[in-house]
């Protein structure tokens, strides 16, 4: 049972309210976030079930645990629910939401209204895509090429375009609420130079947000117009360019992976920064980086469509972009790993986390940077190569980020500890898991293998057999933060303020903090990550004011 | 933006004027034979004209801050790398 | 003053004791929100708000621009042949319906920063009926090509149509077919969002009746404004690019 306080509980957002009308129609940008929590959880396991079932047909070089069609609609309801319903919106609508206003020390987002309306878009693109996936689901693969997706399948094309086209305005609003939130809500003496890189990097992920989800919005609209009327706007045999389909995709679905890797950095920034005690080398760095990482992020689609037939020329534009896109990213990796240097590390189950990710998002940035050499990508487009590559990023990168910042942050967000014990196994396995799934992928892509096929040569098998095994563990390893942290909110220890002393204005109020965040409005006159003041002065209070 | 930011009526009518000026323009332009030239021109008129509603009806000419400016020429870049982008793929694929 | 009714009020009751909430002057205004420490504060964060929403329909209607830009540089003497079905006067009319219309809607903010309730609400009253006018000008076009079977589809035709300068030569259809495309899924698109604007400016109206706006707090005529502006904008654009391919005698 809860340890028993001496004085009456503290009023705080989670118990100042009760019941479901208070949560189903809060402004409150934390219980919003906790919204976000639940769906986007729900989501997630509808996705790794998908997984599942693909990682199980593939045990075998035959194809005989579904049929074709019915793999086809596996992996790409796998695809469509991973990417639009889990990673474009976790970080930023679950502790971006909960973590922004009161990092930069305000009372709520800019629209507390809209971001409550983000929040349901979310949900009735969630059900449209449920019930798309429950009466036949979609079979095109998540990226709906055409001709095939306006022409010639006969699954629910425009309506799981429906349901993304509103779950995309759900995202578009977060990033509209985060810029302006950035810009006009700052506590006095907040300056661009001391906010946290987690703001950067969600400032830098709205960008991307607000100005990429638009295009393929349209490009959802022109497909379900042309699939109703039968247009040729697509289709080669009306005069149609199935290319330009793809450049309208791609211009949002590159961006779109930045929007699922930025946050992650910015979560990769703060537990570093904690974890070893200092400020994060070159901050100023990292911030730009970040920005960088977005602007370039715009420049560099048509690497998706090497072998599609662009012109010659077109791939070499593309491809020298790609490589600079790179550079950013690396820029960050270099000072993450100069902050370590000389550091005082502590290997809290959050910064194993930030570990697995330094060393899994450097594999699969550096897989990318294979792929943009367009002679190495003409051999393994369409492999599981490619597959392998992503995954690094959005799983060992992304995901790891995710977990990283859901351990760093649960004392605030639940006011109760995790087991320390329980969550250091947990990201061990995670990695372990991980990389047994996705490295053997590599190999495979590399000797041949294709993606999306459910059938395989038989000497393929070993890596495949390695591949679904560490599937498995990898699932235990995302089951059991689940576990512990439901337990923990009945059974934790409750959290103190600050747990791991770190900085942050976030770390400066209640955990859980109240529904205004703060007592006071606070007043900056320190700079980020001023770790050697918080270790310094350990004995007496930091000053919150002046 | 405070309360005597608006510029005075005067400058509405004449922008008002203006912009019709420039839609009789931009038809009578289209009458004349200009060959490559006549897209060039309608896009010019037009911009001058969204150029005029921007800066004077959407206030962005009297704003005190730089970020507004900064969005709509953000917003303009983006659009025109997708442009420009896709038009290096088409504007290419005969030459190889 | 009549306080603007919120769908989510935030009542009193959410000042906890022992904590203080925000740095609210005595007798502030009431349109002010809680979460903002001044009015100031909560005016350029939704002028902000609206721009970079305009940023966000910029770039959606700038897919069909990329799109509009690729075809008619492929199929040029479709999309010329095509285009000259349209009727010119009704698409320059319509121009300058808008542009008239863009003059009423700045005149209204005008008036709601000066507090001149007539000048307010006869130009709200004007900006309404323009926009219909523009919306009815749009549907009798519309009728015309459904007509004239331009509307794609199962029943489009475009049958020996010449192709501007080159007679004798005739269009394809299906390429005229992606013209007409396009043309109905922009001009569609902005009349959606004409309508929208309408209402925007019909909800603007009733509370300016309410008398809800004055030099203080104007803010939503301001940004109403600035979307029925943006909407415009794209005409300007889309009026030379779909009527004006090829009109030489």
């Amino acid at each position: 049972m809860a340890t028993e306080n001496p004085q009456p509980e503290r009023v705080n957002y989670l118990n100042k309210e009760y019941g479901v009308g208070s949560w189903l129609l809060t402004t409150d940008h934390k219980r919003i976030a906790l919204l976000y929590l639940i769906s986007i959880t729900f989501f997630f396991f509808i996705g790794g079930f998908f997984a599942l079932l693909i990682r199980l047909e593939l045990l075998t070089p035959a194809g005989d645990l579904v049929q074709a069609d019915t793999y086809n609609k596996l992996f790409t309801m796998h695809g469509m629910v991973m990417i639009f319903f889990f990673l474009i919106p976790s970080i930023p609508a679950v502790l971006g939401n909960f973590l922004v206003p009161m990092m930069i020390g305000a009372k709520d987002l800019a629209f507390p209204r809209i971001n409550l309306l983000s929040w349901y878009l979310y949900i009735i693109g969630g059900v449209m895509m449920l019930h798309c996936m429950l009466t036949g689901g979609v079979d095109t693969g998540w990226t709906f090429y055409t001709p095939f997706s306006t022409a010639y399948t006969n699954t629910k094309i425009v309506e799981a375009g429906l349901a993304i086209f509103v779950a995309g305005f759900s995202s578009i609003l977060t990033g509209l609420n985060f810029v302006v939130t950035i810009h006009r809500m700052r506590a006095p003496g907040m300056t661009w130079s001391r906010l946290p890189l987690f703001i950067w990097a969600h400032y830098a992920t709205s960008i991307i947000q607000i100005l990429g989800t638009p295009v393929v919005a349209i490009t959802i609209v022109l497909v379900a117009v042309e699939r109703t009327l039968h247009l040729g706007i697509f289709d080669p045999k009306l005069g149609g360019d199935p290319l330009l389909f793809q450049h309208l995709f791609w211009f949002y679905s590159h961006p779109a992976v930045y929007i699922m890797i930025l946050p992650s950095m910015g979560i990769v920034s703060e537990i570093i920064a904690c974890f070893s005690r200092k400020r994060i080398f070159g901050y100023s760095f990292v911030a730009l980086s970040s920005i960088a990482i977005a602007v370039f992020g715009f420049l560099v689609w048509a690497h998706h469509m090497f072998v599609a037939g662009i012109s010659v020329y077109a791939a070499l534009i593309f491809s020298l972009l790609s490589y600079a896109v790179a550079v950013p990213s690396a820029v960050k990796v270099f000072n993450w790993t100069a902050t370590l240097y000389k550091g005082s590390i502590h290997y809290d189950a959050p910064m194993l986390y930030a570990f697995g990710f330094l060393g899994l998002f450097t594999m699969g940035g550096l897989t990318g940077l294979f792929l943009a050499a367009l002679g190495i990508n003409v051999h393994v487009t369409d492999t599981y190569f490619v597959v392998a590559h992503f995954h690094y990023i959005m799983v060992g990168g992304a995901v790891m980020g995710y977990l990283g910042g859901m351990h760093f942050w649960w004392p605030k967000i639940s006011g109760k500890l995790y087991p320390e014990g329980w969550a250091r196994l947990a990201a061990l396995i995670v990695f372990i898991g991980f990389n047994l799934t996705f490295f053997p992928q590599f190999i495979l892509g590399y000797v041949g293998m294709p993606r999306r096929y459910y059938q395989y040569p038989p000497e393929f098998q070993v890596l495949n057999v390695l591949s679904t095994a560490g599937a498995t563990v990898l699932g235990v390893g995302y089951l059991l933060p689940m576990i512990y942290f439901l337990w923990s909110m009945r059974y934790g220890k409750p959290a103190p303020d600050n747990p791991w002393n770190a900085a942050g204005l976030e770390w400066k109020t209640a955990s859980p903090p109240p529904t205004f965040n703060f007592d006071e409005e606070p007043v900056v006159t320190w700079e980020a990550y001023n770790y050697e003041q918080l270790d310094g002065a350990r004995k007496e209070e930091v000053p919150v004011a002046g | 933006m405070s309360e005597h930011s608006s510029s005075p009526l005067k400058t509405y009518v004449t922008i008002w004027l203006t912009l019709l000026a420039g839609t009789a323009l931009t038809v009578y332009a289209a009458t004349v034979d200009l060959g490559h030239f006549n897209a060039a021109v309608a896009l010019t008129i037009a911009s001058c004209k969204a150029l005029l509603v921007a800066l004077f009806f959407m206030h962005i000419r009297g704003a005190s801050e730089k970020l507004v400016k900064l969005v709509v020429i953000a917003t303009v870049f983006f659009l025109f790398i997708l442009l420009a982008l896709s038009m290096a793929d088409y504007g290419t694929r005969a030459w190889s | 003053m009549a306080l603007a009714k919120r769908r989510f009020p935030l009542p009193d009751s959410q000042t906890i004791p022992g904590q203080t909430v925000a740095v609210h002057g005595e007798g502030h205004n009431p349109a002010l929100l809680h979460h903002f420490a001044e009015q100031q504060q909560q005016r350029d964060a939704a002028s902000l708000g609206m721009w970079i929403f305009l940023a966000t329909e910029v770039m959606f209607f700038g897919g069909l621009f990329c799109a509009y830009l690729i075809y008619r540089l492929k199929y040029f003497a479709e999309f010329s042949a095509a285009s000259k079905t349209l009727a010119l006067s009704l698409g320059a009319t319509n121009t300058a319906v808008l542009i008239c219309s863009s003059l009423t809607v700045v005149l209204a903010v005008y008036a709601a920063q000066h507090a001149k309730r007539s000048m307010l609400l006869g130009n709200l009253i004007l900006t309404i009926i323009l926009g219909f006018v523009f919306l009815g000008i749009k549907a009798v076009e519309y009728n015309e090509k459904f007509e004239k079977h331009h509307v794609p589809g199962p029943s489009f035709q475009f049958n020996e149509v010449n192709i501007p300068g080159h007679p004798g030569q005739y269009a394809n259809p299906s390429h005229a077919q992606i013209f007409f495309a396009l043309y109905f899924v922009m001009t569609g698109l902005h009349a959606l969002h004409m309508i929208i604007g309408i209402g925007i400016f019909v909800w603007l109206l009733t509370a300016a009746w309410k008398g809800r706006f004055t030099p203080q707090y104007n803010t939503p005529v301001e940004i109403g404004g600035l979307y029925w502006h943006f909407v415009d904008i794209i005409w300007i654009y889309l009026f030379p690019l779909l009527y004006l391919i090829d009109r030489h005698p």
